[in-house]
């Protein structure tokens, strides 16, 4: 199971990427996509759509099931990786690099609150 | 504790993800869903159904018990092996169980009955056989030394032939839904994905041999995760989904299954079906906004409301299917409203099977 250090993390399996321009990337887990099975599906938010710590913003439907994707900080929605709309199979392929969405957050600082990789790793071993 | 089937530790070697159904540990899949429901659609598959329960039935009663036990006529049983599909009834017309009977004669049946209902089953079989006169001259024998592997795909017979010396000769000329012996296997050209096949029944101790010589032969394990989007492709129901005892057959899409044809036929439940015309039926669905159909969503119809009993997305259709119990008003080619997680989704009523022996049929 592959928990990169150089990224955050979310209890809700999320993992953050901040970057050069201090936006965050967001994505699954390895652990989650192994926990969902083959993605089929993907809902992702429109652009310019603000959104709270927490909020709902995509849906990723796997073989088995539908699994909300949460924004791990709040701010601004600035764009949307629509390319996986097409090859979903890219988040099990290779889910540190299928980012889902953009957020230009409100606060940078509010990612230091997140988990770091070994905080997450507990997490994820104990399930 | 859950139970474990005699090729467990076979599926754990193979790398399963192992999750529990009825009560037994079971492969969900060994890798990739999609993979392997492609491979069953493209080559040939296996999955270890030995969670399944046979049940033989024989003596001097057998074929009047079971003119009387299923809604399905054994009558029509006239070649040596052939199979007929069935529900079995309660007297109000709830299916306890659907299940495939195989006729030897008169006096030798073989049923195959699901896991989750098998001891349920047997006890109903059991207590049905004890009100009738002289317990029915019935030997209801439950086969938990049995197991069972179903190869399913378009190379599943010439790979059966190719793994198990001697099957080729006492299976190629057995039609759909017949079954022969060859000693202990019993080599049954039946299946659950829609594609050709066969299942086979045998010693439990020969199991892992058998499994083996099937992967040496080049059929991949299968999990129940494909076993499930290969049936509902294939427009076949699953029990405690699409139905259980608090629906009939007649509101199951199973109508086919009952046969009414001999009046002098009582089996259990005719006089409820006979009673009341059914006012839901079982109908397929196929999305036509983007989404993906589950189980247990509302339904809307010009006719009223219903409800998926089975939804998935569909690997060979690149689209989302599901079954639905809706009012009988509902017809094939109507449009009606799915509720997706709180949004509206469009989907069309369609006849199935989605698909069949590898095509779209939608």
């Amino acid at each position: 199971m592959s928990i990169p250090t150089n990224l955050r993390y979310t209890n809700s399996h999320e993992w953050v990427r901040k970057e050069p321009d201090n936006t965050l990337n967001i994505g699954i887990t390895d652990h989650a996509q192994s926990a969902l099975g083959d993605v089929v599906f993907l809902e992702l938010p429109a652009a310019g759509r603000v959104v709270v710590a927490g909020e709902e913003v995509a849906v990723i439907e796997s073989v088995k099931a539908a699994s909300g994707i949460y924004a791990p900080v709040a701010g601004e929605i600035i764009e949307s990786n629509t390319g996986l709309t097409d090859a979903p199979d890219t988040i099990n392929n290779d889910p540190y690099g299928a980012w889902l969405f953009k957020i230009k957050p409100t606060n940078l600082d509010d990612i230091d609150a997140l988990l770091d990789a070994a905080a997450y790793t507990k997490i994820a071993d104990a399930e | 504790m859950a139970k474990q089937t005699p090729l467990y530790a076979t599926h754990v070697a193979a790398g399963a993800k192992i999750v529990d159904f009825a009560g037994w540990d079971m492969p969900i899949h060994y890798g990739s869903q999609l993979e392997e429901h492609k491979s069953v659609r493209q080559d040939a598959g296996m999955f270890d159904v030995s969670h399944m329960l046979p049940v033989d039935i024989s003596g001097a009663g057998a074929f009047a018990f079971l003119q009387r036990l299923l809604a399905n006529d054994v009558a029509r049983l006239k070649e040596p092996g052939k199979a007929l599909y069935s529900c079995m009834l309660r007297e109000d017309g709830g299916i306890l169980d659907d299940l495939i009977v195989y006729g030897f004669a008169t006096d030798d049946y073989r049923i195959v009955v699901n896991a989750g209902t098998a001891d349920k089953d047997v006890a109903w079989m059991r207590a049905q056989a004890a009100k009738m006169p002289g317990g029915g001259n019935v030997t209801i024998t439950a086969r938990r030394d049995l197991a069972i592997i179903a190869v399913q795909g378009p190379q599943a017979q010439a790979k059966v032939w190719a793994a198990l010396p001697g099957t080729e000769a006492v299976s190629a000329s057995l039609k759909y839904f017949q079954a022969a012996r060859m000693g202990e296997l019993m080599v049954c050209n039946t299946g659950y994905t829609g594609e050709a096949g066969y299942e086979l029944i045998f010693p439990a101790p020969r199991a892992a041999e058998i499994w083996d010589a099937l992967v040496a032969a080049g059929v991949k394990p299968i999990g129940l995760g494909a076993r499930d989007t290969l049936r509902l492709e294939a427009g076949m129901n699953l029990y405690g989904s699409d139905m259980d005892e608090s629906v009939t057959p007649l509101e199951s899409g199973l109508a086919w299954t009952v046969d009414f044809a001999d009046p002098a036929r009582d089996f259990i439940g005719r006089q409820a079906l006979e009673a009341a015309p059914p006012s839901r039926s079982l109908v397929g669905l196929l999305l036509e906004d983007r989404g993906v159909l589950r189980s247990h969503m509302a339904v809307f119809t010009p006719h009223g409301a219903g409800e998926t009993t089975s939804g998935s997305f569909a690997p060979s259709m690149n689209a989302s299917i599901a079954f639905a119990r809706v009012p009988v008003a509902v017809a094939v080619g109507d449009t009606v409203e799915v509720d997706v997680r709180g949004k509206r989704l469009k989907a069309r009523v369609v006849k199935t099977p989605f698909v069949r022996k590898g095509k779209v049929l939608i």
